[in-house]
């Protein structure tokens, strides 16, 4: 399953879940952070939990708290279904 | 006061074989949830509970689980989810007790009061809220105790367990609160139960109330916090013992 994930994919679900915490659309940007957009931990673990769903990985509270921006999210993600 | 409505979810009630769980269980079906009925051990009295459900029009399915162990509960949180959906209502009411006083208490019985009565509560209040706030609506309901927020000499491990529920209680709440989650805690004095039968009455005579609560007016209480209408109210703990803790 995980192989055949591929970056746009990705940035949409992260894109999505965002909106759905709230974000603004236009403002989620990749080198937006997670901290503009008023993203918190709930939001991330959340997140986590829509990734461990849709792509089969898990993400760990450690993993998840080096993410600062949008573009990390998707790198992370991406990274650890490839 | 308000079930599921449209929601595709159901009620878990653990240790709601008996006593006060089952008088939960009972309540939350009228209010048209699904409801599982989990027990560890005493299979015929969650038959039983479910079958009185059945009667009344509700839907129930008993659930065996020991909430102590983490492989049993994930399982169990499985074939709900498979059988009556996604646990939308939790209420931890799994408790034992085994009380002497703290001079004497074996760690091991301060460790398995603990392990059951407030580490089962963490463990299934994680797992429920993966879907809780998904759906952007939760009920969590912990049965603490009176004892925990007050003192009771030779229940030094129910006690710490009780408090710590409410402890936990307090910042689970403020953790999901934005995500239309609720959890409280109720704090029942003393109920006329099957867990309560061995003590004798000077607690009685210290209940304002003069009386055993039952557990149908411990289920009442836990009927309002899961309905809809209780949206606003989370992180608190509803005493129920008579002005016992007042």
């Amino acid at each position: 399953m995980s192989a055949a994930v591929t970056e746009e994919q990705v940035e949409q679900v992260v894109v999505e879940s965002l909106e759905s915490f709230g974000a603004e659309k236009d403002a989620i940007t990749r080198d937006a952070t997670l901290e503009s957009l008023d993203i918190d931990s709930l939001d991330l673990a959340e997140l986590s939990q829509i990734v461990e769903e849709r792509f089969g990985i898990e993400l760990k509270g450690s993993d998840v708290a080096e993410v600062k921006t949008v573009g990390d999210a998707v790198s992370l993600i991406v990274e650890r279904t490839s | 006061m308000s079930g599921p409505g449209k929601r595709q979810g159901c009620a878990l009630v653990t240790g709601g074989s008996r006593g006060i769980g089952a008088a939960i269980a009972v309540a939350l079906a009228a209010e048209g949830w699904p409801v599982a009925i989990n027990y560890r051990s005493d299979a015929e009295a969650a038959e039983r509970t479910a079958q009185r459900i059945a009667a009344d029009g509700g839907r129930a399915m008993s659930l065996q689980a020991d909430v102590t162990d983490p492989s049993q509960v994930e399982d169990a949180f499985q074939r709900l989810e498979a059988e009556i959906g996604p646990a939308l209502v939790l209420v931890n009411n799994a408790g034992i007790r085994s009380d002497d006083l703290a001079l004497t208490l074996g760690e091991q019985e301060w460790g398995r009061v603990l392990d059951t009565n407030l580490t089962a509560a963490f463990r299934t209040t994680k797992r429920a809220l993966r879907a809780m706030i998904r759906a952007r609506f939760g009920r969590v309901i912990n049965v603490a105790s009176v004892v925990g927020p007050r003192a009771n000499a030779g229940q030094s491990n129910y006690a710490a367990a009780k408090a710590g529920l409410i402890g936990m209680t307090k910042t689970v709440a403020v953790e999901v609160a934005r995500r239309g989650v609720t959890v409280n805690a109720i704090a029942p004095g003393l109920i006329a139960t099957d867990m309560t039968a061995d003590l004798d009455g000077t607690l009685l005579s210290a209940v304002p109330a003069r009386r055993a609560g039952t557990p149908e007016e411990v289920a009442a209480c836990a009927r309002f916090l899961a309905s809809e209408q209780a949206g606003y109210v989370t992180g608190s703990t509803l005493f129920v013992d008579g002005g016992l803790g007042a």
